[in-house]
């Protein structure tokens, strides 16, 4: 008769450790340095990336490499519309201009499979840097922009708060029957239409949907950067570093992408700044290697073995009934 | 009254024919099969009434609407499920699952997740499923795979199952069992329309039956009248 003392130490581990988390974040700019502050910044900006990439890419099983599109989105809503409006408007227009984007980008590619609609995604993305390099350069007779600066807790404040609503959407859009279909596409799409999904709504509207955040977090790290062209706002490397960090960190349970995204940003801090610089891609490319030969469903995947192990072994071995998962 | 019918159904794979001008009608609350050689256009036919193909001429009417050319989702949540030849279920969810997303998306009107889960346990049950329910269901074996597909095809509140080779692959108890399961879906108010390779089951239970041959129909009737008919027999033995 103990059950509700586990559901009680269940909602503890759900609510109350990521509160408690966030509430020490909040206050961290009172108390920490400036150079922390603008570390944090940055894995946020990484976390809010990988975990809405997951939303989307992690249960559906569709790589897409559109993510620097629907960020570069938001660094240009920021460089457009920063000196005309708050920025709290700013990043709802970047967030909306992504969905929108999404939306579109989501109804021609989502037809394609596998490596076809990977590649298209990154081919799209290609294409937008260079039409607005175009645009600029013959139309405006300038190449990039500037961006109105913002105060460095400013911007910590903001990516704190698209984070919490990145995870609050992502841990809900999991449980919720929107996440059954995805995994039920991702499983056996075929099957999903014929049990009565539309596949292809909830497909577009989902890649729509992790857009959203991903522009948002544009808006704010434009702020940062001061001056911007389509090569930094459609940096490449923000359509594959959060893929590789969903991968790192597992894609199977919510905090996955959230500890993928923090050890690799520190991994690569750690190399690009000390003194194995030199060799920062090699041991990157090998420690990446390694994760996915030998932790095929990320860290995550090892910790949840790791618990299932200690509680077999506290039970005494009287889980039979898991023995054929 | 007639709550499937097919009118001059034709389908072709390049030049082939695979489904040729095939008119078919089932009456509501029958068990309705459909046998042919390998090759006969048996799935073409299925994959056409889902909604997998469309057909290239013909109208197929469901309920006296037509669906040919609708979206599979579209036609599952009029009342038409279905399951596949080689098992399509979601390997890496757990089998409860697997059957809540027919009731949350293939029903008629919405409905809340524990409700859902709830008529799940209850198909799992009726369909004779009797191991956790909360196994991935891709660790199941074939038959209680098969029992998956069913109940969530079941759970969508279909008025029409289309079973395809529901009974290939099963021992001959399971295939007693899968024969009588068949009988208390029919008995719960569905009307069944099945694909069968194994003879003493579709001449068990069907009311009635269809053969294809080479994508085109050659015999229907009761299955007395298909077993004694001379055109099935000279195509199943050889002359």
């Amino acid at each position: 008769m103990n059950f509700s003392k586990i559901n009680w130490k269940k909602n503890a581990i759900i609510w109350g450790i990521p509160l408690v988390g966030v509430i020490l974040l909040s206050f961290f700019p009172q108390y920490g340095s400036a150079y922390w502050v603008t570390r944090l910044s940055y894995f946020l900006m990484y976390i809010i990336l990988a975990v809405a990439w997951t939303i989307f890419s992690g249960a559906t099983g569709y790589i897409s490499l559109a993510s620097s599109a629907f960020f570069g989105v938001g660094i240009y809503a920021a460089a457009l519309l920063g000196e005309s409006m708050p920025l709290i408007f700013v990043v709802l227009i970047g967030g909306a201009a992504s969905f929108v984007l999404a939306f579109i980008f989501g109804a021609i590619t989502l037809r394609l499979r596998g490596i076809y609609f990977a590649m298209f995604t990154f081919g799209l993305v290609l294409l937008f840097k260079e039409l607005i390099y175009y645009y600029e350069i013959t139309v405006e007779g300038l190449r990039g922009r500037f961006v109105v600066l913002q105060s460095n807790d400013t911007i910590y404040y903001y990516l704190l708060g698209i984070f919490v609503v990145t995870m609050i959407a992502a841990y809900f859009m999991r449980r919720s029957k929107f996440g059954l279909a995805l995994r039920s596409i991702g499983q056996n799409e075929e099957a999903a239409a014929h049990t009565g999904v539309n596949v292809t709504m909830v497909k577009i509207l989902t890649f729509a949907v992790s857009a959203i955040f991903m522009g948002a977090a544009g808006v704010v790290m434009a702020t940062k950067w001061t001056y911007v062209d389509p090569g930094v706002a459609f940096n490449l490397m923000i359509s594959f570093t959060p893929v590789l960090m969903a991968i790192f960190g597992g894609m199977g349970n919510i905090y996955g992408p959230v500890i993928g995204a923090v050890l690799f940003t520190y991994i690569q801090e750690v190399l690009t700044t000390g003194d194995l610089k030199n060799y920062y891609m090699l041991i990157f490319g090998a420690v990446l290697i390694g994760a996915i030969v030998f932790m095929p469903n990320g860290l995550m995947g090892v910790i949840q073995k790791l618990v299932g192990l200690v509680r077999k072994w506290r039970k005494g071995g009287s889980v039979e009934q898991n023995a054929n998962t | 009254m007639r709550i499937l019918e097919g009118e001059k159904v034709t389908k072709y794979f390049g030049g082939l024919a695979a489904v040729s001008e095939v008119d078919f009608s089932v009456e509501q609350g029958e068990i309705f099969g459909l046998i042919g050689p390998n090759g006969a256009g048996k799935t073409t036919l299925f994959n056409l009434i889902s909604g997998a193909f469309t057909p290239k001429s013909g109208v197929i009417k469901f309920k006296g609407k037509k669906i040919s050319g609708l979206k599979p989702y579209k036609i599952c949540r009029m009342g038409m499920a279905r399951t596949f030849q080689e098992v399509k279920i979601f390997g890496g969810v757990p089998a409860i699952e697997n059957v809540s997303l027919g009731a949350l998306f293939g029903g008629p009107k919405a409905m809340s997740t524990a409700q859902a889960t709830k008529e799940a346990g209850e198909l799992l049950d009726f369909v004779g499923f009797t191991v956790p329910k909360n196994i991935p269901a891709g660790g199941l074996t074939l038959v209680n795979q098969k029992r998956v597909e069913i109940a969530r095809a079941l759970a969508t509140k279909a008025d029409m199952l289309l079973l395809d080779e529901v009974m290939a692959g099963l021992t001959p108890t399971e295939t007693a069992e899968a024969m009588e399961l068949v009988k208390r879906i029919r008995d719960r108010g569905f009307t069944v329309f099945m694909i069968e390779h194994v003879m003493k089951a579709i001449m068990g239970v069907c009311d009635r039956i269809m053969v294809l041959h080479h994508g085109e129909k050659i015999a229907d009737g009761t299955p007395q009248e298909i077993a004694t008919s001379k055109k099935v027999i000279e195509v199943y033995l050889g002359e």
